[in-house]
């Protein structure tokens, strides 16, 4: 059974329909990576998984329950969180802070201090600014915090929109390497990216949209080989 | 000599009064986008619980305090579930009507139920009197507003950096949509909103109530308006600046009142936000203000 499988998905603001009728899936311990050229409908996807971008048809099922007309509060306890675009991290807060507010799904929050101790473990610089207000991080800094803050509820789905965007080459690498460090640990990642090349080098499936549609699927490796992917960057359109 | 500090002590609690009343606005609007025109009426009622438990009940002067306050509290958690949860989310100008509404209704609730006409709240004769402090003679009033001004201050700033729904509220007035998606439930965040700016009103109420000696269906109006100018001056959105501003327009209303000629006196209020006007084309964000992006 997949972990989170989206049917037929409509995302509508207004009168501009910016995702038509999506499929797709997400099995446990996959890194699925979501492509396509700017105004495809990626980001609107993953924001209408997680209720924040208005579904106006289609089902979005996670781990066997349906989490339709659900506010982002409610779907983030479910176990799948979002690590929006730009960051948007919490910038007059300080590190521990943020930290802490990405431990509130938790059924049990007693353990949340080993939870930051652990992510103080895996990203040394947010110790080192553990006291320092967010918004003073670098760019690259600021990226690993708000990774850091999405995992403190312990997802089980990990969706991340855009991370590489904008950072320098060192952190790049550092953002790739963890993403694939964290599917060793178990965790499903969706990820939306810009970086074509090194997406598909660490994922396992891709979905290419453009214009708000379904283009393209298969895996890595596939469209890889595919001349489709840049034929939707052109906005060509598959054949 | 005598005569600044004993203006400088009566500026700080008249300036807290304002502080206290800034900051309620601060805090509702920080979450929710929204100026509550309705503010100066959780005042105004806990001016008229503090006299219908002094009249009727003769309650010690700590039990007038705490039915202030917690009258202040249901009736701001009152005003958001049953006024202001239904028009969340619409424009500036829907909830800004629906504040302004609630205001004017609340006032002619009172003066068609209760009486148009001032209503006296006796407190103990000590807190009117005055106390020799190095030569100085101050008003205990004066005195208890300002230490009460403080504590209010000192716990909202505790409750706001070490409690997770303290983090969460301030989380929430950064980023909304992001807070909802750390799980923080915008209905929890708003009412804690609202339940803050309550007992913040409800302490300004009674220290309010406690200096005039009375409460009318418009007691509420001038001090919320009045406060409504000192988080501008403040800087809009920041809660010390509301804290600030509440402080300085204190003082300048305060200090015009003392210098003025005698026959100045009636253009007190006119000079006093004339002031503020010329130091808002100086510094256009207020004191210390940063642009929100919902303002």
């Amino acid at each position: 059974m997949p972990l989170l499988s989206v049917e037929h998905l409509d995302v509508t603001y207004g009168a501009i329909r910016a995702v038509r009728d999506v499929s797709l899936s997400v099995e446990p311990g996959e890194i699925v990576a979501i492509l396509g050229a700017n105004g495809a409908g990626k980001s609107s996807t993953l924001n209408a998984i997680m209720g924040l971008a208005p579904k106006t048809g289609g089902r979005v099922v996670f781990d066997g329950d349906e989490v339709q007309g659900l506010g982002p509060e409610r779907i983030v306890r479910r176990g799948m969180t979002l690590t929006p675009e730009g960051r948007r991290i919490f910038p007059k807060l300080t590190v521990e802070e943020n930290l802490t507010l990405g431990a509130i799904p938790l059924r049990d929050r007693s353990h949340a201090a080993g939870l930051r101790a652990g992510m103080f473990e895996r990203f040394p610089i947010l110790r080192q600014r553990r006291a320092q207000a967010a918004g003073t991080l670098s760019g690259g800094e600021q990226q690993q915090l708000a990774i850091a803050r999405s995992l403190m509820c312990e997802p089980r789905l990990l969706m991340l929109d855009e991370p590489s965007l904008g950072l320098a080459p060192r952190f790049v690498d550092l953002i790739f390497d963890l993403l694939v460090a964290l599917r060793g640990d178990g965790v499903t990642i969706l990820l939306v990216e810009q970086n074509v090349d090194r997406t598909l080098s660490i994922g396992d499936r891709g979905y290419v949209l453009a214009s708000g549609e379904l283009r393209l699927s298969g895996s890595a490796d596939d469209l890889r080989r595919s001349t489709g992917v840049e034929r939707a960057y052109l906005g060509i359109g598959a054949d | 000599m005598d005569l600044v500090a004993q203006q400088f002590i009566n500026a700080l609690s008249l300036g807290g009064i304002y502080a206290l009343l800034a900051l309620g606005l601060a805090i509702v609007f920080s979450v929710m986008g929204m100026v509550n025109w309705a503010h100066g009426e959780i005042m105004t009622l806990s001016g008229y619980a503090m006299w219908m438990v002094t009249s009727q009940l003769h309650a010690p002067i700590v039990v007038t305090f705490l039915v202030a306050v917690g009258t202040g509290l249901v009736a701001a958690l009152a005003m958001e579930r049953i006024a202001f949860r239904p028009v969340r989310g619409s424009s500036q100008v829907t909830m800004m009507f629906t504040s302004f509404a609630l205001s004017i209704t609340l006032q002619v609730i009172f003066q068609d139920l209760i009486s148009p006409r001032p209503r006296g709240v006796q407190l103990p004769a000590a807190l009117s009197q005055v106390i020799p402090v190095f030569g100085l003679r101050i008003g205990i009033i004066q005195v208890t507003a300002f230490i009460l001004v403080l504590l209010s201050l000192g716990l909202l700033t505790l409750f706001l950096r070490r409690t997770t729904i303290g983090i969460s509220m301030r989380a929430a007035s950064e980023d909304f949509v992001v807070a909802r998606l750390m799980g923080i439930r915008a209905d929890a965040v708003i009412a804690v909103a609202f339940a803050i700016s309550g007992i913040l009103a409800g302490v300004a109420g009674f220290l309010w109530v406690a200096q005039h000696g009375s409460v009318q269906p418009t007691t509420g109006l001038t001090p919320v308006i009045k406060a409504f100018i000192a988080a501008v001056f403040g800087g809009f959105g920041s809660l010390p600046g509301a804290v600030l501003g509440g402080f300085v327009l204190g003082f300048i209303e305060i200090m015009l009142q003392a210098w003025l000629p005698q026959a100045a006196l009636p253009y007190t209020d006119a000079l006093s936000v004339g002031i503020v006007i010329l130091i808002l084309l100086w510094r256009p964000n207020g004191l210390l203000g940063t642009v929100t992006d919902r303002a």
